[in-house]
């Protein structure tokens, strides 16, 4: 993991300094709420429905056991005893007081954490694959990219009054999980043919009002070039992006009102310029950073172990947990635990004090000390030895945190929706609970299979609908909550925009009518055919059928 | 609206002869005032690579910040410095703040418009920072310089 130096400790620490002295002017009244809501939305920190909310940034999802502690503290202390994992790998804590603020990203910094750029149109917390260092099908673990792109974008003095928030996600393998097709910049690092390892670079992804899937601006880039190369489509993206009406003006609407070859045009040529300039970081800084991302020290082990195999043939409950929530690490005789922050009846992504002190503690144990959080709102053990699995599950039960349904239908993304936001027209969490208990309860999620439900309260779309297989959006109709479902959308390396699939339904026509679609693909899907391939093979009509059978005859 | 001019790291009224300001319309149609050198004024929304062939007819350049929110003219700044090698002064005219302070100046900006009254906060937000992450238009050396000249002095 990365260790700050007195570089970044002090450039975190000054930032303290100064968000306090702007809480100080706005508690004494010096500056009135609409001068300190830019300032404090630099620092993270939003007015919600009933209080603030401060959002944290855990850089690309990294987290030692200390700094989850720390989180569990902050909770403590100043929250109600609880945080919420968000879609970008921060956490978000829904009710501290303003004059505490201060005081957090104090107890933040203390573990080499802060708030910065969680918010404002800026560039926003990077973010990654959960199984980075860990993943069998990686070229190479791509933190370390990850963390020179945070500092190079932290407090980028160019870069901080952009027309729009900008989102950057970076992944080193095949199978997408960071989700960079939908981001403003997408990062792949991949080998070439001649062998090499470079960057496929995205540009234009996003979703909100108005999806788009990212277009390939740069086939390959070398690797030593990628901060002149970011430093490129930023200038052009600050200098041409739109400003005059803020639903237009993120990069992905530049760049389809332009066309990607005449954006790739404006960046190549703003990058020929400055790409010999220094902007780029000399091959030792990669190096001191690359370090700090060194493999732990594995034991060399056999791929299978007798006491994993022993404990699943004699706890069923534990080898369906194996079977769900583990996957297959590089190294032999280890696995990558999931931890479903997604429990039944539980609003998705909210994690206790208690919890995260449990976390922590079999992290430290049995994990290397090291913890990720998912962009699906999860948490994971990213180096656990076989050997320790049925510990690790029986630890991770005792903390009601062994549920084992990762991608499969209750494993669900949802925003905070009307029980939280401002902005939305209805309630999500309620909607992911109802459709999570049903599936659950009903004990056919195994037969299911991946399938990934994702609901937004509101068009924003801060619970990516449009990449859910199944997306569920909220839509105020007269007052009333309606769910609109699309459908076909993923957010991976396959990445699509769901289809909406036709006029809106209630909150309760809307649960009966994802299980309806559950049952007709269940009765139509062939051998192994995961339920967006029998959507992608059998078409929206057949399933919008689906959908509105019973309404209709009702 | 007084302009203070960034000297070493502090601000101070402007001492010399305002130039004489010419808006960047008035220069395409041909306008030439008698004299000197010139203070051009330009909108955020050009291309500031317009003036590169007659920049040295000019010994300011003002940009705008017609809000705090349009960032623009941090853009045009370091093309101004970095790219065109512009020596003469910039300077923030519009919606300036205490909290942009240490990005303008970095940007390469070294003169602003603003309220003498705003001069004790504005002072002490340019040294927000004393350390930086990433090279600009300024001369503040980024962390990852200073790592490397450690890593030889050790």
């Amino acid at each position: 993991m990365y260790r700050y130096d007195e570089f970044d400790e002090t450039i975190v620490r000054e930032r303290v300094k100064e968000f306090r002295g702007q809480v100080e002017r706005r508690l004494s009244g010096e500056i009135t709420e609409d001068q300190f809501k830019p300032l404090r939305l630099m620092n993270g920190l939003y007015l919600q429905l009933h209080a603030y909310m401060l959002r944290v940034a855990i850089p690309y999802g990294t987290l030692s056991s200390r700094q989850m502690r720390q989180l569990a503290f902050i909770a403590r202390e100043y929250d109600k005893g609880y945080g919420h994992m968000t879609t970008r790998q921060n956490i978000q804590y829904n009710w501290p007081a303003l004059v505490d603020t201060p005081a957090i990203l104090d107890a933040l910094a203390d573990v080499e954490m802060h708030a910065i750029q969680t918010s404002g149109n800026c560039i926003r917390n990077v973010t990654s694959d959960q199984y980075a260092g860990a993943a069998e099908d990686e070229v190479e673990d791509p933190r370390p990219w990850c963390e020179i792109i945070r500092q190079w974008s932290s407090f980028h003095p160019e870069f901080s009054f952009l027309p729009r928030k900008f989102k950057i996600a970076v992944t080193a393998s095949e199978h997408d999980r960071a989700a960079v097709k939908v981001h403003d910049i997408g990062l792949r690092l991949y080998k070439n043919s001649e062998g090499r390892t470079g960057f496929e670079v995205l540009v234009g992804g996003g979703l909100g009002r108005t999806p788009y899937i990212g277009h390939v601006i740069r086939d390959f880039l070398p690797k030593e070039h990628l901060l002149s190369y970011l430093e490129a489509i930023l200038r052009v993206y600050n200098l041409l992006g739109r400003r005059d009406n803020a639903y237009k003006a993120r990069i992905k609407i530049q760049v389809n009102a332009e066309g990607i070859d005449a954006f790739r045009g404006m960046v190549e040529e703003e990058w020929a310029r400055i790409k010999d300039s220094g902007v780029d970081l000399p091959r030792e800084e990669i190096e001191r950073i690359r370090r700090y991302f060194a493999p732990p020290p594995f034991e060399k082990l056999p791929r299978e172990s007798t006491a994993f195999n022993d404990a699943a043939a004699s706890d069923k409950g534990f080898a369906r947990w194996a079977r769900v929530n583990t996957v297959a690490h590089k190294q032999p005789g280890y696995a990558i635990v999931n931890i479903s922050l997604k429990p039944p009846g539980k609003p998705p992504g909210d994690i206790s004090d208690e919890q995260m002190e449990a976390a922590a503690h079999i992290a430290e144990r049995y994990s290397f000390d090291e913890l990720r959080v998912t962009h699906e709102q999860n948490i994971c053990l990213p180096h656990v030895k076989k050997d320790d699995l049925y510990a690790v599950y029986q630890s991770l039960q005792a903390a009601d945190l062994a549920t084992a349904n990762i991608g499969l239908a209750s494993d669900i993304i949802a925003c905070p929706g009307l029980d939280y936001c401002t902005l939305a027209n209805a309630r999500s969490i309620p909607i992911a609970e109802r459709i999570a208990e049903r599936f659950s309860a009903a004990g056919v999620e195994d037969d299911i299979g991946e399938l990934k439900i994702k609901i937004s309260g509101c068009i924003n779309a801060c619970g990516h609908h449009h990449v859910g297989h199944i997306g569920i959006l909220g839509v105020d109709k007269k007052g009333e909550e309606f769910y609109q479902i699309t459908l076909g959308g993923s957010g991976a390396e396959d990445a699509s925009i769901g289809e909406i699939a036709g006029r809106g339904l209630s909150s309760d026509e809307v649960i009966d009518a994802v299980e309806r679609l559950v049952d007709y693909y269940r009765a139509n899907r062939q051998d192994g055919e995961r339920f967006l391939d029998a959507y992608r093979r059998l078409g929206l009509d057949r399933f919008k059928e689906a959908i509105y059978a019973d309404a209709q005859a009702a | 609206m007084p302009t203070l001019k960034l000297r070493e790291g502090a601000l101070a009224p402007y001492k010399d002869a305002k130039p004489t300001e010419i808006s960047l319309q008035s220069w395409r149609d041909g306008v030439r005032p008698e004299g000197g050198r010139f203070a051009i004024v330009v909108p955020n929304d050009t291309d500031i690579r317009e003036i590169a062939p007659s920049l040295a007819s000019f010994s300011v350049v003002i940009l705008d910040f017609p809000k705090f929110r349009d960032g623009r003219a941090y853009s045009q700044a370091r093309i101004l410095r970095d790219q065109l090698g512009f020596k003469g002064e910039i300077r923030a005219r519009g919606d300036v703040l205490r909290d942009q302070a240490f990005f303008m100046a970095r940007a390469g900006f070294d003169a602003f418009e603003l309220e003498e009254s705003r001069i004790e906060g504005f002072t002490e937000a340019l040294r927000t920072f004393s350390q930086v992450y990433q090279p600009a238009a300024d001369d503040a050396v980024p962390a990852w310089r200073l790592r490397a000249a450690r890593a030889v002095a050790a």
